[in-house]
């Protein structure tokens, strides 16, 4: 066992060959988490005469707090429900109960998340920071629908190149050319395509359905703003992860394949029994990386919507660099930084757990 | 053995002919930085080099040093350099956020006689707290840019800043010019421009409904006038822009919003003077450019652009506050208003350029800036005040509930304020 040449048994060389790295990942990423933790429980600013003070968890409390709020609607003299033009009952304004009124302390200030009925009451739950219940929201379905679609969708492609064909190396490169392109420049063409006037999308299905289609406003409507955001980011990074599937696709062995032919095997056996065992490992660094990457999304909303229409497209990364950059609120946004960090450390850690070796 | 000889020859040459070099050009000179952020435009940077050179020679006191930034990354450059303890002697600054700086500490105020500026436009003199910060070598202005005859067409008055049109007008000749059907939207908001266009533009329309952005008698609350009942009426009238379709919304194509009143796809167009000339070129004598509608408080428009002003980590504030005076002269200030467009902020100046003369093609423009300009709030909170206002005005355009997301807008102003002290020394 003692083979271990001179380098790798003394612990000094090591670490003065490893220093310029950790030395770098000290000082960009290990120190600035750090003091987004320590900033986190101040009130420090980025700018300002006043110097930082200890507020403990405020900053956090200010954007976690939710509360319920329920609302009797209302009734006219002799005590009949009002209702509005659609025959639902009408309700008073929440402002009247969040602004000013001491009989509600648990909702001063916040604002309506969503509401439902309840019998002939309202149940409104409330948010002290909408906003970032709502990046939150958005988040989180970023991520559920992007991790798995670029996923499958590169595993796919990475089957298709995989083959050894005449000029398959052009495949490879024009699959991988949006990656190389710089996802602020690709954001910028694809709001053209998205544009809800002349865009290139409108014009096409307008081609494609004889001028059935009627034009969709893509990125300023709430219900598909979001929606194209995942369309254009999963085909931007989909060649990165088609490059490591391919990778782990060319170390498994070729025999592998000879002896499930030799068996008389299916293409969908094949792929069942040899393939996809042998890209195990793969998979998991795959799925890991989309999900980091998918919870950072940041460029394409702030080139594309800003967050808007109506929210419908905040994400956490766009709000903290908003809050603690735009709005000059390093605590805020360190704190926003703080959550996602947490969340992103639970979710990876469930996916170790839920992939590991259970042998 | 050879290469690293003559590698050291040259180095050794070139480090004494820089000392050479250095030592005349600063002799018995103190040498002053001067950052600002127009890089990358040829003409304004012609006329800041004359400005500088000029001033190098006019004296054997000082030298400036210019280093220009492109206008996207210049605050973030000098936010950097302030907690770097590296900034310059002199620094440009958008009117406002000057008194933020001044809140910081960035800024010291000017060492200028204000008589000098006594007769300046009101809009690019950098007040706050008392003292002037900084100075603007021009302003500018917003109109509606329409044709005479889009308007003759439908039987509009032409107004004028004596007799803006009113709401009820303003209204009703939206409504006409979307009648005919000929435009694409009747009114060109320029909702492409996202950042300070919106508070730059839009909070004036706000004000003259009798709202604002926060309470200017004390600068300390939000609440009451950015959702009060004349606020509220502001945001249901914009909204109603978006509903009615007078408008083009969020997500307008900045190509439209570029050629759009040119190219006949809208009837009118809120902007600056800095598009007047490509109207006047494409529509000669029938472009006008018209005072801002009254809602109530009398007509509005934003003033305040880039300013000069000088660090407080400068060592020679006198300096630095002689070459901002040296700027100051007419023949600069024309300079800069013939070269990129502005307004230049005295009648003597104005006279002497090409667009701003009495008479001349853009004289509206200084007209407008003088009958109609107010300044931004005048506090260090205004950043986020201008941030909060932009999204609760995309918002609204989007079809937000009005009262709801005033109140948001209020609050998240008052809750910054707090945060601050009060932005109070």
């Amino acid at each position: 066992m003692k083979k271990n040449s001179i380098l790798t048994r003394h612990n000094t060389t090591g670490w003065l060959f490893a220093s310029p790295g950790f030395g770098l990942m000290l000082l960009f990423i290990v120190i600035p988490f750090i003091l987004a933790i320590a900033f986190s429980l101040t009130n420090q600013r980025l700018m300002s005469p006043n110097a930082a003070e200890f507020v403990g968890l405020e900053n956090y409390t200010n954007m976690l707090d939710v509360g319920i709020l329920v609302v009797d609607p209302e009734i006219d003299a002799s005590g009949n429900i009002l209702v509005d033009k659609n025959g639902d009952n009408k309700y008073p304004r929440l402002r009247k109960f969040t602004r000013n009124n001491p009989d509600y302390p648990n909702v001063q200030g916040m604002k309506e998340w969503f509401s439902f009925s309840w019998g002939e009451q309202k149940v409104a739950i409330m948010a002290s920071d909408l906003v970032f219940m709502k990046a939150l929201v958005n988040t989180l379905t970023f991520v559920a629908f992007v991790a798995p679609i670029q996923g499958a969708l590169a595993l796919i492609l990475a089957l298709l190149i995989n083959q050894p064909l005449r000029g398959i190396q052009i495949f490879r490169s024009i699959y991988f050319m949006p990656v190389v392109v710089s996802i602020v420049v690709v954001s910028l063409l694809w709001r053209f395509i998205y544009d809800g006037q002349n865009g290139l999308l409108n014009s096409v299905l307008n081609t494609l359905t004889f001028g059935h289609f009627k034009a969709v406003d893509w990125l300023g409507n709430q219900d598909t703003a979001l929606g194209s955001i995942m369309a254009m980011s999963i085909w931007q990074a989909v060649g990165f992860h088609m490059i490591i599937w391919l990778s782990g696709l060319q170390t498994i062995s070729p025999t592998l394949y000879e002896a499930a032919k030799i068996e008389g095997a299916s293409p969908w056996q094949t792929f069942r029994y040899v393939t996809w065992p042998g890209l195990r490992n793969t998979a998991v660094l795959v799925v890991i990386v989309i999900t980091m990457q998918a919870f950072s999304l940041f460029a394409q909303i702030d080139v594309m919507t800003s967050g808007g229409p109506l929210d419908s497209t905040q994400t956490i990364v766009y709000q903290a660099v908003e809050r603690g950059y735009g709005k000059q609120d390093i605590s805020g946004g360190s704190a926003m930084s703080v959550v996602l960090f947490l969340l992103v450390l639970s979710i990876s850690l469930l996916q170790r757990y839920l992939t590991r070796e259970k042998n | 053995m050879k290469i690293t000889k003559k590698l050291a020859l040259t180095m050794l040459s070139a480090s004494v002919l820089g000392s050479a070099f250095v030592s005349t050009s600063a002799f018995a000179k103190t040498d002053l930085s001067l950052w600002y952020h127009g890089a990358g435009n040829k003409v304004e940077a012609k006329v800041i080099n004359q400005i500088v050179n000029d001033f190098n020679n006019s004296q054997d006191d000082w030298n400036v040093v210019l280093e220009s930034f492109p206008q996207g990354s210049y605050n973030d450059s000098v936010v950097a350099a302030a907690l770097a303890n590296n900034l310059p002697d002199i620094l440009d600054v958008d009117g406002p956020v000057m008194p933020n700086w001044a809140w910081a500490g960035y800024l010291r105020p000017l060492l200028i006689d204000e008589a000098k500026i006594a007769d300046f436009l009101p809009g690019v003199k950098g007040y706050w707290d008392g003292k002037l910060y900084s100075i603007g070598l021009w302003d500018s202005a917003v109109a509606m840019m329409t044709r005479r005859s889009t308007l003759n067409e439908v039987g509009a008055r032409i107004p004028t800043i004596d007799s803006p049109w009113t709401e009820e007008e303003f209204n009703d000749v939206l409504k006409k010019l979307k009648a005919t059907g000929k435009y694409d939207y009747p009114l060109d908001l320029g909702m492409a421009e996202s950042g300070e266009w919106f508070p730059y533009a839009f909070s004036p329309f706000l004000q003259s409904f009798g709202g604002d952005l926060i309470d200017r008698s004390t600068y300390k609350t939000a609440e009451g006038t950015l959702n009060g009942p004349e606020a509220i009426a502001f945001g249901e009238w914009w909204q109603s822009l978006f509903v009615n379709g007078y408008a083009p919304g969020n997500s307008q194509d900045p190509a439209d919003h570029e050629t759009g009143l040119l190219e006949g796809k809208y009837a009118m167009q809120w902007y600056g003077n800095w598009a007047a000339l490509k109207n006047l070129n494409k529509f000669g004598d029938d472009a006008l450019f018209l005072p801002a509608p009254d809602f109530g408080h009398g007509p509005k428009i934003g003033a305040a652009s880039w300013q000069f002003g000088v660090s407080s980590a400068s060592k020679h504030p006198q300096g630095a506050s002689d070459f901002i005076e040296f700027a100051l002269q007419d023949k600069y200030l024309a300079a800069f208003s013939d070269s990129i467009g502005v307004i230049p902020p005295t009648q003597s100046a104005a006279a002497l350029t090409k667009n701003y003369r009495q008479g001349g093609a853009l004289a509206v423009f200084y007209a407008l800036s003088k009958a109609q300009a107010l300044v931004r709030p005048v506090t260090p909170g205004y950043i986020v005040e201008a941030k909060v206002f932009e999204k609760a005005l995309a918002d609204i355009a989007d079809g937000a509930d009005v009262a709801d997301t005033l109140d948001s807008a209020a609050d998240e102003i008052n809750a910054d304020i707090e945060k601050n002290r009060g932005y109070s020394r």
